[in-house]
């Protein structure tokens, strides 16, 4: 198994260099990172802006080539991913924002992932009853409403609440605000600013899990052995839950595994209306920006994260399908 | 035809033959019988002849600007209400969902068309070209999409082309998961009898996979361009929305939202309008996809259950298991173009 996975990391560390590669010449390309400096007031100097450009290996003087190969050998040397057109080190505002995205997504999907296998399978054991039918309503309401408008509609409510109750209890804009002067003041200053949020993450995860958490438990509840379990004379209850639940849940492990990680910059849109400083936001803002280092930068980590739930996911296959055997 | 159908006929029908009806008349009605498939499809047609339509029945064009009336709630002349610069919001709405509906159909089709391309190819020539391509699809799952589009976006067309050029890059980028899929159901396909045939009888390698791969791997593709026209709505809505899809003057769905959210909760309409269009479209287009998948797919449960009153765990007897599990039925590839309509206690509920 480890010579199988050892291959399969070496096939990806390729498809990673090429990835990061291509969005490096794409952006160098397509992109025109001077035009950061155009229309200011008082307008800059054309060589302080020149002389900028130089200093981030962004100089559309130097040719394409070599500021590749400037680049490529600055991350294998000192690991320095450059800096943006506005000077602006790319290594620290990852370093920061990784641990903000990992934070939000970790909670968000994991509650997530909970309560979507729980309705998913509850739901799948009352088929056809009003209960289900109203779960259904709901997941596939939430699944055609796209983060941001379930965002937005979210700040609505919360408007509406802290209106209504005269205290700022829901916090919709940034990572952390003031921090009042009792105890444990910053903490929940923090957690007053994941709720939002983390309610729209848990919200889509969900939706979208119970989903399939429900058809392959109806699938599993229909299955021989379950009716063998419950001939042999086990509780319904027990049946259901270690027999159906049990084998259902390993399609939706592999499902986890990959959402995880993938989620490091899915979050996007969510962290865009709530105005988090994740690595979602921290995408579009380098393409905003004309950051070319930056889109690279985010590529390369975006890609170790799909890289990463790839691998993780067939771990997670081995070690709850028996039949899986990897040579 | 089977024993099992033989068997579950009436008595007093026992004269009669078992009523034949041709795969497309049975997968039409048991698309038909799925309530909510039914309702997405006349909403997706409601919407579209809205787009066209709508417009010529409204007071005011999309660019058109009021500019005695900025900002005013939803009122007589201004049925939707206005957006800062005086621009009605019914035409905005009508204009923008137009556009994110040829978005979407341009996409999916695109990205429909490269996977079964792809996935038939690689499976079928096997060796380099199965390489290649293979590793053509890592590479794209690999890199974000969403972030190449965007970079792409900003360098590239600005101002009304925008559009066109989103389309294009949507459908270039998102046909890599369907492609995989075809390329195994193809895999299982190429060695079948039929398809061997075809080969040593000298037909050349693109009227074979055009004439008899194709066909039995059409369902797939259908399902997938239905649902893939929802994945195109919501990937240009939220590209439009971070300001890297549709630019301004054209507007589209998500560029509306983007400039309604900064004015929540003070002037809702602007944010609301399209929101709601938007989350009904995707509705439509999902619930339409979900229905077509199960009408064709011959393991289905859905065909049957819908509407009626099933035992839990019976709701797979309700189709004779024909096809081989795919989607589609490989099954009746052999040239059976017939099948009957399933007769069993609960397929009969309805």
């Amino acid at each position: 198994m480890s010579g199988y996975i050892i291959r399969r990391v070496l096939n990806y560390v390729v498809l990673l260099f090429i990835a990061c590669s291509f969005a490096y010449l794409l952006a160098s390309s397509f992109l025109n990172p001077y035009s950061v400096y155009f229309g200011r007031q008082p307008p800059v100097d054309p060589d302080v802006i020149e002389n900028i450009m130089r200093g981030c290996n962004l100089s559309h003087e130097v040719s394409l080539w070599e500021r590749y190969t400037t680049w490529l050998t600055k991350i294998f040397t000192e690991w320095d991913w450059g800096c943006s057109p506005l000077r602006v080190s790319v290594n620290e505002q990852i370093g920061v924002r990784m641990w903000v995205s990992l934070r939000l997504v970790l909670i968000g999907t994991l509650g997530g992932v909970i309560v979507g296998v729980l309705v998913g399978a509850w739901t799948a054991t009352r088929q056809y009853r009003v209960s289900d039918r109203v779960y259904t309503g709901l997941s596939l309401l939430v699944i055609c409403t796209p983060s941001f408008v379930l965002g937005i509609v979210l700040q609505i409510l919360a408007i509406k609440a802290n209106d209504a109750m005269g205290v700022r209890f829901f916090e919709f804009v940034g990572e952390k605000g003031v921090v009042g002067d009792y105890p444990l003041a910053e903490l929940v200053d923090r957690l007053q600013h994941l709720l939002l949020p983390t309610i729209v993450l848990v919200l889509l995860t969900a939706a979208s899990l119970s989903r399939i958490q429900r058809n392959l438990m109806l699938d599993s509840l229909g299955a021989d052995y379950v009716r063998t379990a419950r001939a042999k004379g086990l509780p319904k209850s027990q049946a259901v839950m270690k027999h159906a639940l049990r084998t259902a849940l390993i399609p939706t492990g592999t499902y986890v595994a990959f959402t995880v990680a993938t989620m490091f910059t899915g979050a996007t849109y969510t962290e865009r209306v709530f105005s988090f400083p994740g690595m979602g936001q921290y995408a579009v803002q380098t393409i905003l920006a004309m950051d070319v280092n930056g889109i690279a930068a985010t590529t390369a980590f975006a890609g170790v994260c799909v890289v990463c739930g790839a691998i993780l996911s067939d771990i997670v296959v081995a070690i709850l399908d028996p039949r899986v055997r990897l040579g | 035809m089977d024993i099992m159908e033989l068997d579950l006929l009436p008595i007093e029908d026992a004269d009669q033959a078992p009523k034949r009806i041709g795969r497309a008349r049975l997968t039409l009605r048991r698309f038909l019988r799925n309530k909510l498939a039914v309702f997405g499809l006349c909403g997706i047609v409601l919407l579209i002849l809205i787009a066209i339509f709508g417009p010529m029945l409204t007071g005011w064009s999309f660019d058109d600007r009021d500019k005695l009336s900025p900002l005013k709630p939803p009122n007589s002349s201004h049925w939707l209400g206005t957006t800062q610069v005086g621009r009605d919001m019914l035409a905005l709405t009508l204009r923008g969902m137009s556009r994110s509906l040829i978005i979407g159909f341009a996409a999916a089709t695109l990205s429909t068309l490269l996977s079964s391309v792809v996935g038939t190819a690689s499976a079928y020539f096997g060796g380099w070209v199965e390489r290649v391509l293979l590793w053509i699809t890592d590479l794209m799952l690999v890199i974000p999409t969403m972030l190449i589009i965007g970079v792409l976006m900003r360098g590239g067309v600005s101002g009304d082309l925008a559009w066109v050029l989103l389309a294009l890059l949507l459908g270039l980028f998102g046909w890599m998961t369907t492609g995989r899929v075809v390329r195994s159901l193809t895999l299982s396909l190429k060695n079948r009898e039929y398809v061997l045939a075809a080969k040593y009888m000298g037909l050349p390698a693109w009227r074979i996979i055009l004439r008899h791969i194709l066909p039995n791997i059409s369902s797939l593709m259908i399902v997938d361009l239905t649902l893939g026209v929802g994945y195109a709505v919501l990937g240009e809505t939220g590209l439009s929305f971070l300001g890297l899809g549709v630019q301004a003057p054209d507007v589209s769905l998500g560029t509306l939202i983007s400039e309604g959210a900064v004015l929540v909760p003070t002037y809702n309409w602007v944010f609301l309008a399209p929101s709601v269009v938007l989350v009904f479209l995707v509705f439509c287009i999902n619930s339409v996809g979900d229905g077509v998948r199960d009408a064709l797919d011959p393991s289905s449960q859905s065909g049957g259950v819908v509407g009626g009153k099933p035992r839990r765990g019976k709701g797979r007897e309700d189709v004779p298991a024909k096809g081989t599990g795919l989607p589609g039925g490989i099954g009746q590839a052999g040239g059976a173009t017939t099948m009957s309509e399933d007769n069993t206690p609960q397929g009969g509920a309805q």
